[in-house]
């Protein structure tokens, strides 16, 4: 072997030794990047985690809870009172928002605004870890702001089922399989002229009004019953109730929901991987 | 020549129909500092972004450090230092953050990113803005730092797609020096760059590329030489005459070229050409007598200017 070639082989070997970690871990790092920008409004995270809970808790909860239990009696909805039938369903609502925020403006932000994702992909990171890195970041803030939202509920006694506590890993997947497939149409996104709004005001909002979140499903217009069954958040917010207070339903949908929300969440998660990695090779 | 770091054989890239980059075929030397001149449009930084293994070629050959981007992406890219043409700095953290962040992307540990930071904030000249805001930094500092970021894993190779477009002259000189350290110091450098001035500068080889071709190679001293004279004469008539005064010129200079705004006469002896001009009764607004750049280069391979 000649020098020449032998200073080659040694540059792919630093190159073969230089990518095992960024293979292995890419994601992580992605996800290091967020949990850092995260640090810094970290003050509106937190007040956001506790003052959620608090102001709808409060005002669903108690306030009009009381009207309910009034009319209705104490075990008025479904065989609870108010304030449990409706504080799983406040859960799966704010991780529903905070999986809104996190799946829309930083992805928009990392594809154009501030193409950062160009910034790692130039580095070792695969665009499939980004999107990885961005799923395990909001993951984590998910079960954080989720399990925040349980210890409010287990203060205002809200949760009567000792098992009440897997409502956090619900409210979680509901929350993915909501904003995973909101990160996949943003990830399609060549300019924001308007879309991510609209979809807030459009999907976010009447998703969250009617999927039984204040009144069972039921109580609705068979006519805008639809919206519940496609609505990742009524699928979540019963497989909580499930939980919290033992609401009855058949075991096959219980499934259904486990399978519905899983399936949301996964697909996409490869859809978007795709999407990301057909945008930034180009 | 050594084993190059960088083979490109008949180098293709095609959105649909069209090809931006059309047969392009380069060697670069470790150590070697390596341009692509050419005007906005030329395939340039599509040829960079191959080169940089984020982007996947259509047709040809392409090594980088021995491997073929297409199966070692991630490899080839954990090597490479990226000064993309467009910022991509994170807007949403602090100028030393940036290197710090980045510097976890190639999986280094904390500890020794933070100590590479701070020597790089040190080169980049950056030291009292290490907590500062990126949307903060001028537009020379903010290049600056992203040749900081780009050094963070001690890249064999550091790609510079235009790293001085935009730029005022001062923030430019400032950087041409970073960069010729790091030359000196025995940092592979490629670069595209529509400034022959940068080229001249830079480069000790380059090859000109027009419409996803290339048009020639050369250093550039060699390249001028071979494609211009010595100097240029450079006079101005007023735009309504200078096409009709070269008519006029016939067996002046060993070329003519007329420009919107003015005529070239090239030639070894440019003050002899202008005496030569008014002796024939032909008196320029303006005239210039200077040496021949790369520009003239281009504007002989392609009859057309750099910058348009």
């Amino acid at each position: 072997m000649t020098a020449a070639t032998s200073a080659q082989v040694s540059d792919s070997r630093r190159a073969l030794d230089g990518a095992v970690k960024p293979r292995r871990f890419g994601a992580w790092y992605v996800a290091e990047h967020r949990f850092r920008v995260m640090r810094s409004y970290l003050q509106t995270l937190i007040v956001t985690a506790f003052g959620y809970p608090l102001l709808y808790l409060f005002a669903m909860g108690v306030g009009l809870g009381s009207l309910v239990d009034q009319t209705q009696g104490q075990q008025g909805v479904e065989g609870v009172s108010y304030l449990a039938f409706v504080a799983p369903a406040l859960l799966c609502t704010a991780a529903v928002t905070v999986a809104s925020e996190e799946f829309t403006y930083p992805v928009m932000l990392g594809f154009k605004w501030n193409p950062t994702f160009f910034g790692m992909n130039a580095a070792p990171i695969a665009p499939g870890q980004i999107i990885d890195g961005i799923v395990i970041s909001v993951t984590a803030r998910l079960l954080l702001a989720s399990s925040l939202y349980y210890v409010i509920m287990l203060i205002f006694g809200a949760v009567p089922s000792a098992l009440g506590w897997v409502a956090i890993l619900v409210g979680t997947l509901g929350g993915l399989a909501f904003g995973v497939p909101v990160m996949t149409y943003v990830a399609t996104l060549e300019q924001d002229t308007g879309q991510i709004a609209m979809l807030m005001r459009f999907v976010l909002l009447p998703m969250t009004l009617f999927s039984g979140t204040f009144f069972p499903l039921a109580s609705m217009p068979p006519y805008l019953q639809w919206i519940g069954w496609i609505s990742p958040l009524w699928h979540s917010t019963e497989l909580s109730r499930v939980f919290t207070y033992g609401s009855a339903e058949p075991l096959w949908l219980t499934v259904v929901h486990i399978l519905y929300l899983g399936a949301l969440f996964v697909v996409f998660w490869m859809w978007a991987r795709r999407i990301a990695a057909r945008r930034l090779n180009k | 020549m050594p084993t190059p770091v960088i083979t490109a054989n008949n180098l293709v890239k095609k959105y649909k129909e069209f090809a931006a980059v059309n047969g392009i075929s380069f060697e670069v030397a470790p150590g070697e500092s390596f341009g692509l001149l050419g005007p906005n449009g030329a395939g340039k930084s599509t040829t960079m972004r191959m080169v940089g293994a984020v982007s996947t070629r259509t047709e040809g050959d392409l090594s980088i450090l021995g491997l073929d981007p297409n199966r070692y992406g991630p490899e080839i890219r954990s090597q490479l230092g990226v000064v993309p043409q467009a910022d991509n700095l994170d807007a949403e953290l602090r100028v030393r953050d940036n290197l710090i962040v980045y510097g976890r992307y190639f999986g280094l540990p904390t500890a020794r990113v933070r100590k590479r930071a701070d020597e790089l904030l040190e080169f980049a000249q950056l030291e009292d803005k290490a907590k500062a805001k990126v949307d903060d930094l001028s537009g020379g500092m903010k290049r600056r730092l992203t040749i900081a970021r780009a050094l963070i894993n001690d890249p064999r190779i550091l790609l510079l797609d235009e790293p001085t477009t935009g730029l005022d002259p001062q923030a430019r000189h400032i950087l041409w020096d970073r960069l010729f350290r790091l030359k000196e110091q025995g940092t592979t450098l490629v670069l595209t760059t529509h400034y022959m001035d940068e080229a001249e500068q830079l480069c000790d080889r380059l090859v000109v590329v027009d419409k996803g071709t290339i048009m020639a190679e050369g250093s550039p001293a060699s390249l001028i030489r071979e494609y211009s004279s010595r100097e240029v004469l450079e006079v101005r008539f007023g735009s309504e005459k200078n096409a009709s005064v070269a008519e006029e010129l016939g067996g002046i200079g060993e070329r003519v070229e007329v420009l919107p705004d003015r005529i070239l006469v090239y030639s070894d002896d440019g003050e002899a050409e202008l005496s030569r001009i008014a002796e024939r009764g032909l008196h320029p607004i303006t005239s210039l007598v200077r040496r021949s750049s790369l520009e003239d280069v281009f504007l002989r391979l392609t009859g057309r200017s750099l910058i348009e």
